[in-house]
C-alpha cells in the first residue's frame, strides 16, 4: 500500500460522501446541534455527572467479580462447544464425506454465521430461559458457523498422505482420521479456537443486554432501575476485560510466535 | 525378543490422554457451575412448546405490503444510522488523529520549548481515544438511549464515539507508518502543520485511510443492526419488537433484509475500495 496513484476523482468521491452523509442526516431527522446545547445540554451532563463515583463498596465489587467469572465462563464454554460443532460440521463441508453433503453444509454454516450473536441470543433466551445458559449456546451457535468454516477450509489444505498411509496399510476410515489427519489440523483447529475465544470474551460482556447473564444483564438491570453508580463500577470491569484481553493476547502471540 | 517388534495394538498415549481429558474437565467445572450450564432446560415441555410455535411461524415470511414498507423504512434507516454515524466518527476520530501524530510534531525536528507541552497534550488525546473505543459500541448505544430516549439519535451518537475512538488509533497508525519525510521536510523549510499534513502526509495516507474508512462503514452497518436490540432504532429495533411479540414470519422476513442489506454492504464495499484504492 505504498505509493500507488489515487484513481478516482478525489473530489468527486469527496462529494459523493459529503452528500451520502447529509442525506444521511435529514432522513434522520434528528436535531443533533439541539441535543447538544440548552436544557438537553445540561441534562446530559447531569445524566453523565450521575455515574460517578463508582459503586466501590466490598459486596458490590464482589458481585462484579462474580459477572467476570459468568463472562468468562459463558466465554469459555461457548468457544469449546463451538470447537466441537464446528468440527464435527467441518467434516461434510469439506466434503469428506460424499461431494452431495459439501453444499447444505456449507449452508447451514454460513447461516450460523450470518446470524448475529444478539439475535441467537434472544432465541436462546425464549428457548433456555434467562441466564447465562442461553447467552452460552447463542454464542456456541454462531460461533460454531465461524470455526466450522475456518475448520473445514483447514481440513482441505491438510496432507493426504499420513491417512492415505495409515489407510494402505490396512487401518479403518475413522482410525486413519484420527491417527492421519486430526494431528495435523489440531494445531491450526486451536489457534483459531482461542481466537474466536479470544473475540468470544467481548461478545458474552455485552449479550446479556438480551438477558444472556454475565455483565451485559448486570449492567442492563442497573441502568433499567437508574443504579448509575453500579452501572459505572460495571463499564470498568468491562474496560478491564476488553485491556486485559487484548493485552495478553497481543503479548501471547508475541510470546508464541518469536 | 519379537516383542519389541510387534505393533502396539493400542494407543501408547491413550492413558496420558485420558489423564489430560480428566483434569480440563475438572478445570471446567466451575465455569460449567457459573454459566448454568444445564442442557435439560431445553427439554423443558413448556419452553418447547413455545419454541416449536415460535419456529413454525417463521415460514411463511411476512409479506403484506404494510409490514414490507415497515421493513423497507428501517432498512433505509439502518443505512441512515450508519452513514450518520461514520460521518460523526470521522469528524471526530481525523482531528483527534491528527492531534496525537507525532510526525506532525514541531519539537521533532529540533530542540523546543515547549516539547513538554505537545506530550501533555497527546497524553490526555490517547486517553480519550482509548477509552471511547474501549468501551464496546452497544453499551454506547445503550448509555445513549437512556441519555437520549429511544431512536436512531442514540445509535448515530454510540457510533460515532465508538467508531471515533477505532479510527483515530488506525488512523494515527496510518500516519506514523507512512512516509513521514515528506511531512518534516516541509516542516523543517517552515510550512505550517496543516500545511505539512494536507502536502506531506495526505498524499501518502489516503489510500489506506479511504479503504478503512470504507470498511468500517460496512462494520457500522452490521453493528447498527444489533444495536437497535437495546433501542437505537434501525431494522434491530423492529426485529426485537417482533421476537418479544413471537411473530416468526415478521423476524423472517427482517432477518432476511438483514442478510440482504449486509450483502450489500459487503458488495458495495469491496466495490468502493477497488475503484477507490
Amino acid at each position: 500500500m505504498s505509493a500507488r496513484p489515487f484513481i478516482a476523482a478525489p473530489w468527486a468521491v469527496l462529494a459523493a460522501a459529503v452528500a451520502a452523509s447529509a442525506a444521511s442526516f435529514a432522513y434522520l431527522g434528528v436535531d443533533f446541534i439541539a441535543l447538544f446545547t440548552g436544557d438537553s445540554a445540561s441534562q446530559m451532563a447531569r445524566f453523565a455527572a450521575g455515574f460517578f463515583p463508582p459503586d466501590l463498596s466490598p459486596e458490590f465489587v464482589a458481585r462484579t467479580g462474580r459477572g467476570v467469572a459468568e463472562t468468562l465462563a459463558i466465554s469459555a464454554l461457548g468457544t469449546i462447544l463451538a470447537a466441537a460443532g464446528g468440527a464435527l460440521l467441518a467434516l461434510p463441508a469439506s466434503g469428506r464425506w460424499s461431494v452431495w453433503l459439501r453444499p447444505p453444509a456449507r449452508l447451514v454454516l454460513n447461516v450460523l454465521r450470518a446470524i448475529p450473536e444478539l439475535v441467537w441470543a434472544v432465541f436462546m433466551v425464549l428457548a433456555a430461559g434467562l441466564g447465562p445458559f442461553a447467552g452460552c449456546l447463542a454464542l456456541a451457535v454462531h460461533t460454531s458457523g465461524v470455526l466450522g468454516r475456518l475448520f473445514a477450509e483447514t481440513l482441505e489444505n491438510a496432507p493426504p498422505e499420513p491417512a492415505a498411509a495409515l489407510r494402505n496399510a490396512g487401518s479403518g476410515a475413522t482410525v486413519a482420521f484420527l491417527y492421519g489427519t486430526l494431528p495435523v489440523v489440531l494445531p491450526q483447529y486451536v489457534s483459531y479456537a482461542l481466537y474466536r475465544w479470544e473475540y468470544n470474551i467481548r461478545m458474552a460482556a455485552v449479550l446479556g443486554f438480551v438477558g444472556a447473564g454475565g455483565l451485559g444483564q448486570m449492567l442492563y438491570v442497573s441502568l433499567s432501575v437508574f443504579k448509575t453508580h453500579e452501572a459505572s463500577t460495571l463499564i470498568l470491569a468491562m474496560i478491564a476485560i476488553v485491556t486485559v484481553v487484548d493485552v495478553a493476547s497481543a503479548w501471547l502471540r508475541r510470546f508464541l510466535g518469536s | 525378543m519379537s516383542a519389541a517388534v510387534q505393533p502396539a495394538t493400542r494407543d501408547p498415549a491413550l492413558g496420558p490422554r485420558l489423564v489430560l481429558v480428566a483434569v480440563a474437565l475438572l478445570l471446567l467445572w466451575p465455569a460449567i457451575e457459573l454459566a448454568e450450564f444445564d442442557p435439560r432446560k431445553l427439554a423443558d415441555p413448556g419452553t418447547l412448546a413455545v419454541m416449536g410455535r415460535f419456529l413454525s411461524t417463521f415460514f411463511p415470511p411476512a409479506t403484506s405490503p404494510e409490514f414490507l414498507a415497515l421493513v423497507l423504512r428501517s432498512t433505509i434507516e439502518t443505512l441512515a444510522l450508519a452513514t450518520a454515524g461514520m460521518t460523526l466518527a470521522v469528524l471526530l476520530g481525523l482531528p483527534l488523529a491528527m492531534l496525537v501524530s507525532e510526525s506532525l510534531s514541531t519539537s521533532r525536528i529540533g530542540p523546543a520549548r515547549h516539547a513538554w507541552l505537545g506530550l501533555a497534550a497527546r497524553l490526555p488525546v490517547r486517553a480519550v481515544l482509548i477509552f471511547m473505543r474501549s468501551i464496546p459500541e452497544i453499551v454506547w448505544a445503550l448509555l445513549f438511549v437512556r441519555a437520549v430516549g429511544l431512536g436512531a439519535a442514540a445509535g448515530v451518537l454510540a457510533i460515532g464515539i465508538s467508531y471515533a475512538g477505532m479510527l483515530g488509533k488506525v488512523y494515527f497508525e496510518i500516519f506514523e507508518s507512512g512516509d513521514t519525510r515528506p511531512a518534516r521536510a516541509l516542516l523543517e523549510s517552515g510550512s505550517a502543520r496543516v500545511h505539512a499534513f494536507a502536502y506531506g502526509i495526505v498524499p501518502v495516507a489516503l489510500p489506506e485511510l479511504v479503504s478503512y474508512t470504507v470498511y468500517r462503514w460496512e462494520c457500522a452497518i452490521r453493528a447498527s443492526v444489533v444495536m437497535g436490540f437495546v433501542g437505537a432504532g434501525g431494522l434491530g429495533q423492529q426485529m426485537e419488537l417482533s421476537m418479544r411479540m413471537l411473530a416468526g414470519g415478521e423476524v423472517a422476513t427482517m432477518l432476511l433484509a438483514f442478510l440482504a442489506l449486509v450483502m450489500i454492504a459487503d458488495g458495495v464495499s469491496a466495490l468502493l475500495r477497488r475503484v477507490l484504492v
